[in-house]
């Protein structure tokens, strides 16, 4: 039993952290409603205006955000049934027995550790670079054409730099998902006769759907957020080619200074979200009771 | 019981594992290995993977840059910073709601969940705008504040998973004994939760080096860590191959080496123990 007194000190103790939490969400969310809708640009200082859903109005009729959200969804949908596939093999491999297999984890890992930037950086000028890349060196060496990656293909281009990113973190959480898996289930379908392709359908896959899942949203979260791989290859380019919500929110704000437009763009990327982050939160407080 | 496994079948398997891990570990593999080229060798258009003239020129070049320790130093402070701060902060409240949980305990923990998914381009503008106000922009200060918020609810949840599997026995036991509360926390509490806030530690300040949105937006200079540093040599002028390569081994070798030890406690601390 708890006494009176500890109750008291783990309120104490608890303060500090919630109260900041909610001031950290709740201040600049507020001010970005707030902010939304208002005429208010940097760069005219003293014109603000109330203008009610004016932003939301420009926001959703701007040329770029149709494309904005086609690329996004493109760019988390493109790199998220990548990194589960693979992820998914690349568990199921890692699992069988092997000579090395320390190394070969801890070498398949790897590019999660790596900053955005500097992934983004090295795929762009060293592997990509259609002229000193050596993917360009590779396709010369096999009589092709060098492939202008990020002239031609942006968004796939980044695509794939970002499920490079996020195999391994797929592929950690579904090893790890896999270590839990009945063997001596496994071993009796074996006896019994079934194919590994069998027990892959009917054993592996339905124990790995919850890691799938809990990979598939939390991906998502993050994903939505991509911002550093496309600043440092196309900046969104060619034309809009590129462009995701994020980033036409960052060129709104910081670089035409349109505070009131990029507030309501903000306030779209929240609510969408906040859709993924619904099924995130009812998954983890379930797991929470259990 | 143990299956057999015949030989040929494990060496195939190793074969083919080893192949896909070298293909994915591939472009570090080859940034590493640039790093010692010289510039001329690193953009020859017949690449050459281990035969080349091995120089460290590079690594003296972008280190003689004085400004690449001093991003590399605002990257140890801002990330060690950020993480401690956030400790300080979420220790008390992981061990109050994982030892004395009210009614409430789980609703807190989802909402502190919750403010994790709040994409950052949604606070952007404020966020930017308090900084400058504040005189904060472009300040390590500043840039501490911001990622100790932004981790804080990992912070907490991994504290909490970790602080869930002490038993509760043991400290009602040193109560009976006579501990007081802070005795209790101290000499019971804290050696057994040590290795809890060290995966807690390792991780976020993994987290926090990595963390390229604020650290972009928020930096022009002065307080800019590696993360946007790197970011700087997308600008056409700065194109230099090798020196892209040794900056970069720099930037990611620490952590790498921090991240290798850290598997198990990712995997926890990113699926906010669905997963462990």
């Amino acid at each position: 039993m708890a006494t009176q007194a500890s109750h008291m000190a783990g309120r104490l103790m608890l303060t500090p952290a919630v109260l900041l939490l909610f001031l950290w969400m709740i201040v600049p969310l507020g001010m970005t409603v707030y902010f939304s809708f208002l005429r208010f640009n940097l760069l005219m200082p003293g014109t603000e205006e109330f203008t009610g859903f004016e932003n939301y109005s420009y926001f959703f009729t701007d040329p770029a955000f149709w494309p904005a959200l086609v690329n996004t969804l493109t760019l988390v949908l493109g790199v998220l049934v990548i990194t589960v596939v693979g992820g998914v093999a690349l568990a199921v491999l890692l699992d069988q027995p092997m000579w090395g297999q320390g190394i070969v984890r801890i070498l398949v890992i790897a590019p999660f550790f790596v900053m955005p930037s500097v992934s983004a950086l090295v795929w762009k000028n060293m592997l990509m670079n259609p002229v000193n890349g050596l993917f360009a060196a590779l396709a010369r060496g096999l009589g092709l054409q060098p492939i202008d990656f990020f002239a031609n293909v942006p968004l796939a281009s980044i695509t794939a730099i970002v499920a490079w990113q996020w195999l391994p973190f797929a592929t950690l959480i579904l090893f790890t998902a896999l270590q839990s898996l009945d063997r001596e289930q496994m071993e009796a379908a074996e006896m019994d006769g079934a194919g590994p392709i069998w027990r892959f359908v009917h054993l592996t896959l339905p124990h790995l759907m919850r890691a799938m899942t809990v990979v598939v949203l939390i991906q998502t979260i993050f994903l939505l957020s991509v911002f550093a791989e496309i600043l440092v290859t196309t900046n969104g380019g060619p034309g809009t080619a590129s462009t995701t919500l994020t980033f036409l929110v960052y060129m709104q704000s910081m670089l035409q200074f349109d505070v009131g437009l990029g507030s309501a763009g903000g306030i779209v990327a929240v609510i969408l979200a906040n859709i993924v982050a619904i099924f995130l939160m009812r998954m983890i407080g379930k797991n929470l009771e259990a | 019981m143990a299956r057999e496994v015949s030989k040929g079948r494990k060496a195939a398997v190793t074969l083919l594992a080893w192949g896909v891990a070298l293909l994915i570990f591939f472009p570090i593999l080859w940034t590493f290995l640039t790093s010692f080229k010289t510039e001329g060798e690193a953009i020859n258009s017949h690449p050459s993977f281990l035969f080349f003239d091995w120089t460290l020129e590079n690594y003296e070049t972008v280190n003689q840059r004085s400004d690449y320790l001093a991003h590399f130093w605002n990257s140890v402070v801002i990330s060690l910073g950020s993480t401690l701060l956030g400790l300080i902060i979420a220790v008390p409240a992981a061990w109050s709601m994982a030892f004395v949980p009210g009614k409430r305990t789980k609703d807190l923990l989802m909402w502190m969940l919750s403010t994790k998914m709040l994409p950052a381009v949604g606070v952007l503008v404020p966020l930017y705008l308090l900084a400058r106000d504040t005189g904060l922009l472009d300040t390590k200060t500043g840039l501490v504040i911001v990622l100790t918020m932004v981790n804080l609810p990992i912070i907490v949840w991994m504290l909490y998973t970790y602080f869930k599997e002490i038993p509760g026995e043991i400290l009602e036991a040193a109560r009976m004994d006579g501990a007081t509360l802070s005795s209790e926390i101290l000499y019971v509490l804290t050696p057994m939760a040590v290795p809890g806030i060290a995966s807690t530690l390792l991780l976020n300040v993994i987290l926090a080096w990595n963390e390229s949105f604020w650290t972009l937006n928020l930096t022009a200079a002065s307080a800019a860590p590696l993360t946007a540093f790197i970011a700087s040599y997308s600008s056409p002028e700065g194109l230099f191959y090798a020196k892209l390569s040794a900056a970069s081994t720099m930037a990611i070798a620490p952590i790498m080496i921090l991240g290798w030890f850290s598997q198990k406690q990712l995997v926890r601390g990113l699926t906010f123990g669905a997963v462990k």
